[in-house]
């Protein structure tokens, strides 16, 4: 019985190496392992074996049973494990073949640098508010302290629908609507277009201004800077830096003119900045006490500041454009450059 | 504005460097565009004194042997020039030398001999006859005996200088002067103003019946008017450094008396005007508005045809000068001239710069009253010119003067401000001392009494307009903007920013877009009738009913657009002429709908989604698909009507779009007859395929809704397949529609497959068939349920359109 047992054992490691495949394996079941079987007819010849020996033989062939069947399955689990490997072998694609296209567009480079200039002030407590592009004189012009003869209308070219109505010229009559409606404390960003007669390589009669506007009590040229800085820091870079230096708009008084030190270079010269270190970004200064009065606001109770930052401008230098056109001709090639 | 250095100093004594200046200069808020170098780079270009001259025997040629001090006693230069001689102070350019502009010298051979630099003329050296005397003669430039060799020529001529080129802001047209600069950098730096002479004496002579006036209606564009006579006049030539500082600022010296006038209008900022007294035919001067047609012939021969809004100088019958613009070719000062009348006169801005603009005639003279004048350079600049006058001996001063005034105070503008006042506005404390230094320093008086101060500003200072802030900007400015120490809205309360919904909304829109694949664009806002001409709007289309622009640039951009897509259509033929055969676009943004023409209102400014695709592998369907996604983000159901009225749409490839039945935009494939006049090359042209869109966002946006959240239906959903055989004309919404309106419990009807085979055609017939989804609300739906809904489904379908089982 024994040797039977050592046969029978040694004949299944022989079948094992010869099993590659589940119907193999089912074949080798069938002859060794079924209520036919091999295994199954040793379990028959036990009761040939003498009574007193029976229990030992039997714990034997049990035992032989048990690890026939352990082998068994780590058999059946090998060949799985075979066969999923050449399925997958079959499915395996070529997987640099093209991809099925889903094309996503992207925002114009105005519009991207518009929302990071938002972003920015937003955090400020900056509302926005957008204005009409068609205005009247009144508000372009006469409410902004900037009367019928005054200088600066030389510095406007001016597109005019009537004598009264117009293009307007800048976002600043958006100041005049905000505090129209509105009273202190008004923070307010003014977006939008704005035209001038002016066509060149570093003009478009069409562009985008920004105005920025606070009017509170004791606001400074101080918090002018302050926040201007934050802005060219978030815009730019951290380590960025304003200068202020003395200008003229009829709707602030002091007003200025706002440089950034030179992100490129750091300030010490580049094509750039042309070798300056800064670079002019935006004009702005302190609500003209006449404008405020204009809006029904006291000027001795509440100062304001105001600016006004072209956003082509910080476009350009934010991407490294230089020239202006090439934002209004809408090459895909170009539009297809630009992210957050 | 053009100040050279050397003139500047003229009135204050300047211890910078014109590279210190100008540092100065820009930040106390003028900036220097331009600083010119006068030696535009010249080096070892020195006096040299011709010791020797030999003519070089068969040559034109002048072997010379220079004295250059310093540089050389015994140098060999050769020289074409013919004026050459023994004793010649001349200007000599050494061995590796440079000339303005830049270009080099070396020792070379000439003829065989040895030349150790150049001699040079006048004009080798960039002069003039104004700059130097003598510089246009033909040949060396003969100098002086007195000059020593070996200094440098540009201390010799003159060149040694700067000419400093000045942005002005609008508000400083005190400052368009060699004066008015002279008393900023006094005032920066500290020193006394020297005031240029202007005591004169006058004769007793009287011009017999000479009477000015301003004609009474016309003061308010004429409210000072200064006439003065002047006789004996000596036609001569200016004196050296009059035509010297003339020709620096770009003027050619003409004659005394002319050149008083310019150099007037240089130095104080005054514009101002002389008259040959004999050709005024009456003795007398009007000034008064133009009649309608009246005619002057001007100083430079041009003839102008007047308006009623030009301001001129008469001689109470005809015009004699264009009043601010340019004298009358009848009253030219000539040579003969031996009396005259000089005019300093403050004219509206407005009034100079319509005459100017009006008439194309822009002046040295008409700018400077565009920026304006003050009635105390009318007074300060007369006096000069009479000055100038006696100085240079080229006439004499006639006690018969007028001064028409319409009445402004003589005096500087008086207000009160205080000095804690103008610290609030800058946010720092500027110390009381400097404060009150500053503003003497600017001339302004000052009275003070604790924080109060009572101010008079100087007479040229317009621009001082309401105090406190005027003076903060003026401290400021001189006590330095880096002394402002950014403070981030230290006081200002807390205020809830950024988007509303609205602009939220409009944000994603764009953010959508850029999903289905479109790129956004800008455009501008306006374009020509042509555009629309070339979009096959017919001449009644409300799309024509457009703002018109009073003066556009040109007639492409002289309406403001009320539709998009020709903007679009725009950028779509200018990518496809640039090889980009293939994209997605959209612009959104404002279309400007007139409430009535011709205007008399702002006009309503609407939003609109303009789209194009374009491309072999567009179609109708995929563009349709990126409108519902579009729309399906804001849960808003889109239907379909076929638009065959649209007018650059073809007419049987294009939609409305409607939202709960309103028609708020439409798209469809680009109208062949509009196709086939785009200007493409003609093999571009045989497969265009682009589909094109406008969406009226207003419209769109007022359908949506507020989303509520609905607890996901626990009861499955059923979907059952419907294959029809229907007329080829029915359309596919129309059986959609049915199978919604014939059962509640269906959610989505969705068409997988159209089929049509030779036997179907020849009845009319296609096959369509659908996949219907049943979503139950409140029971699960038994098979019975599903049944009966396709039983009156398919009734519905047979009885209303005719669709029978396949």
């Amino acid at each position: 019985m024994e040797n039977k047992i050592k046969e029978l054992r040694q004949e299944i490691s022989q079948a094992f190496a010869n099993i590659h495949s589940k119907e193999e394996l089912a074949e080798f079941w069938q002859k060794y392992y079924s209520k036919n079987g091999r295994i199954a007819g040793l379990m028959k010849e036990l009761k040939n074996v003498p009574k007193e020996d029976r229990p030992t033989m039997g714990k034997v062939v049990n035992a032989f049973k048990s690890e026939a069947e352990q082998r068994y399955q780590e058999m059946k689990a090998k060949i799985e494990e075979i066969e999923l490997a050449e399925r997958d072998r079959k499915e395996a694609i070529d997987i640099t073949m093209p991809a099925k296209k889903n094309p996503v567009g992207r925002l114009h480079p105005i519009t991207l640098t518009r929302n990071a200039m938002i972003n920015v002030f937003a955090g400020m407590g900056f509302e926005i508010y957008e204005g009409y592009e068609i205005e009247d004189d009144d508000h372009n012009f006469t409410r902004l302290n900037v009367a019928k003869n005054h200088p600066a209308r030389d510095m406007q070219d001016t597109f005019y629908v009537t004598e009264d109505i117009l293009l307007r010229t800048h976002t600043s009559p958006g100041q005049i609507r905000v505090m129209d409606a509105e009273k202190p404390p008004i923070k307010v960003l003014v977006p939008g277009r704005t035209y001038r007669s002016d066509s060149d390589a570093t003009h478009s009669p069409m562009f985008s201004q920004m105005e920025g506007l606070v009017v509170d009590k004791h606001i400074t040229l101080c918090d002018l800077q302050g926040a201007l800085d934050e802005f060219c820091r978030k815009m730019f870079s951290e380590d960025v830096r304003t200068r202020l230096r003395p200008s003229y708009f009829p709707f602030t008084e002091p007003s200025v003119e706002v440089d950034v030190s030179c992100f490129e270079c750091g300030g010490k010269g580049c094509s750039l900045c042309k070798g300056t270190g800064w670079i002019e970004i935006l004009g702005g200064g302190i609500v003209h006490h006449n404008v405020l009065k204009n809006c029904g606001i006291d000027p001795n109770e509440y100062s304001g500041f105001a600016f006004g930052i072209g956003i082509e401008r910080i476009a350009m230098l934010k991407y490294g454009i230089n020239n202006m056109g090439l934002l209004f001709e809408n090459d895909l090639r170009f539009l297809s450059q630009f992210r957050d | 504005m053009k100040a050279p250095f050397s003139w500047l100093k003229q009135y204050v004594d300047i211890d910078l460097t014109a590279q210190e200046l100008e540092g100065r200069l820009f930040s106390s808020g003028f900036e220097v565009e331009e600083l010119i170098d006068l030696r535009g780079g010249m080096d070892r270009v020195v006096v040299g004194v011709v010791t020797e001259a030999v003519r070089q025997e068969g040559t034109h040629l002048h072997i010379c042997k220079v004295d250059a001090g310093e540089y050389g006693h015994d140098i060999q230069i050769s020289t074409g020039a013919p004026n050459v001689y023994v004793g010649m102070h001349t200007a000599a350019a050494l061995d590796n030398s440079v000339l303005p502009g830049g270009i080099r010298i070396k020792a070379r051979k000439l003829q065989g001999v040895d030349s150790y630099g150049m001699l040079c003329s006048g004009e080798e050296l960039g002069l003039n006859e104004d700059l130097y005397p003598g510089s246009e003669v033909y040949g060396l430039l003969d100098l002086p005996k007195d000059t020593v060799p070996g200094t440098d020529i540009a201390e010799v001529v003159g060149l040694n200088d700067y000419i400093f080129d000045i942005s002005v802001t609008a508000n400083r047209p005190d400052c368009q002067s060699i004066l008015g600069i002279a008393r900023e950098v006094a005032a920066l730096l500290g020193k006394p103003l020297r005031m240029p002479a202007t005591d004169y004496v006058e004769t007793d002579y009287e011009f017999p019946g000479m009477d000015i006036d301003v004609a009474e209606a016309d003061r308010d564009v004429c409210p000072r008017y200064l006439g003065h006579g002047v006789h004996n006049i000596v036609y001569k030539q200016s004196p050296r450094w009059m035509r010297r500082y003339l020709a620096l600022c770009g003027l050619r010296s003409i004659s005394a008396v002319v050149d008083i006038t310019n150099f007037v209008m240089l130095e104080i900022g005054q514009p101002m005007h002389a008259f040959d007294y004999s050709m005024i035919k009456t003795g007398k001067v009007l000034v008064r508005r133009a009649k309608d047609g009246e005619k002057i012939q001007t100083l430079d021969g041009k003839e102008f045809t007047l308006k009623t809004n030009n301001l001129v100088i008469t001689d109470g019958e005809e015009p004699i000068a264009l009043a601010g613009v340019m004298g009358g070719l009848s009253s030219e000062i000539t040579e003969n001239t031996t009396e005259l009348l000089f005019e300093a006169a403050k004219f509206a801005r407005d009034s100079v710069r319509h005459t100017a603009r009006g008439l194309g005639q822009n002046t040295d003279s008409s700018a400077r009253y565009e920026k304006g004048v003050s009635e105390y350079t009318v007074e300060l600049a007369m006096a000069r010119a009479l000055h100038l006058i006696n100085e240079l001996d080229c006439g004499e001063i006639s006690k018969t003067s007028f001064d028409i005034s319409a009445g402004a105070p003589r005096e500087g503008k008086h207000f009160t401000a205080t000095l804690s006042g103008i610290n609030r506005i800058l946010g720092i404390e500027v110390p009381e001392e400097t404060v009150l230094d500053i503003l003497k320093r600017l001339s302004f008086e000052v009275e003070q009494d604790g924080d109060l101060l009572k101010v008079v500003a100087p007479r040229y200072r317009e621009d001082i307009e309401i105090g406190e802030p005027d003076l903060a900007e003026e401290v400021i400015r001189e006590y330095g903007y880096e002394h402002i120490v950014p403070t981030f809205l230290k006081d200002a309360r807390v205020t809830g920013g950024g988007l509303n919904p609205d602009q939220n909304r409009r944000a994603k829109v764009k953010q959508l877009m850029c999903a289905a694949g479109f790129y956004e664009i800008s455009t501008l806002a306006f374009y020509a009738d042509a555009d629309l001409d070339e979009l096959n709007f017919p001449a009644d289309a409300k799309e024509r009913q457009v703002i018109r622009l009073m003066n556009p640039i040109t007639e492409k951009l002289a309406i403001m657009r009320r539709v998009l897509a020709p903007s679009v259509l725009r950028v779509v033929v200018d990518n496809l002429k640039k090889g980009n055969n293939e994209g997605r676009i959209f612009e959104f943004n404002k279309v400007f709908i007139p409430k009535q023409l011709p205007v008399t209102e702002l006009p309503d400014e609407v939003q609109h989604i303009g789209f194009a695709a374009f491309g072999p592998d567009e179609d109708f369907f995929a563009v349709k698909g990126a409108v519902e996604a579009l729309a399906g983000a804001f849960d808003l159901n889109v239907e379909y009507e076929r638009a065959e009225d649209v007018a650059y749409l073809h007419p049987g490839i294009a939609a409305y779009i409607l939202i709960d039945g309103e028609r708020v935009g439409y798209f469809g494939k680009l109208a062949n007859k509009v196709a086939a006049g785009l200007k493409l090359p003609k093999d571009s042209k045989a497969n265009l395929n682009i589909y094109m869109g406008e969406i009226d966002y207003a419209k769109f946006e007022s359908h949506i809704v507020p989303f509520r959240y609905k607890p996901v239906s626990e009861f499955p959903s059923v979907t059952r397949d419907l294959a029809l055989v229907v007329d080829e004309q029915l359309l596919c919404g129309d059986i959609v529609r049915e199978v919604k309106n014939a059962c509640k419990a269906v959610s989505e009807v969705e068409l997988f497959d159209l089929y049509r085979n030779p036997a179907m055609t020849a009845l009319g017939k296609k096959s369509m068939a659908f996949k219907i989804t049943f979503q139950p609300a409140d029971a699960a739906l038994s098979q019975e349920d599903v049944n009966r809904f396709v039983n009156k489904i398919v009734g519905n379908l047979k009885y209303k359109l005719g669709a029978e089982m396949r």
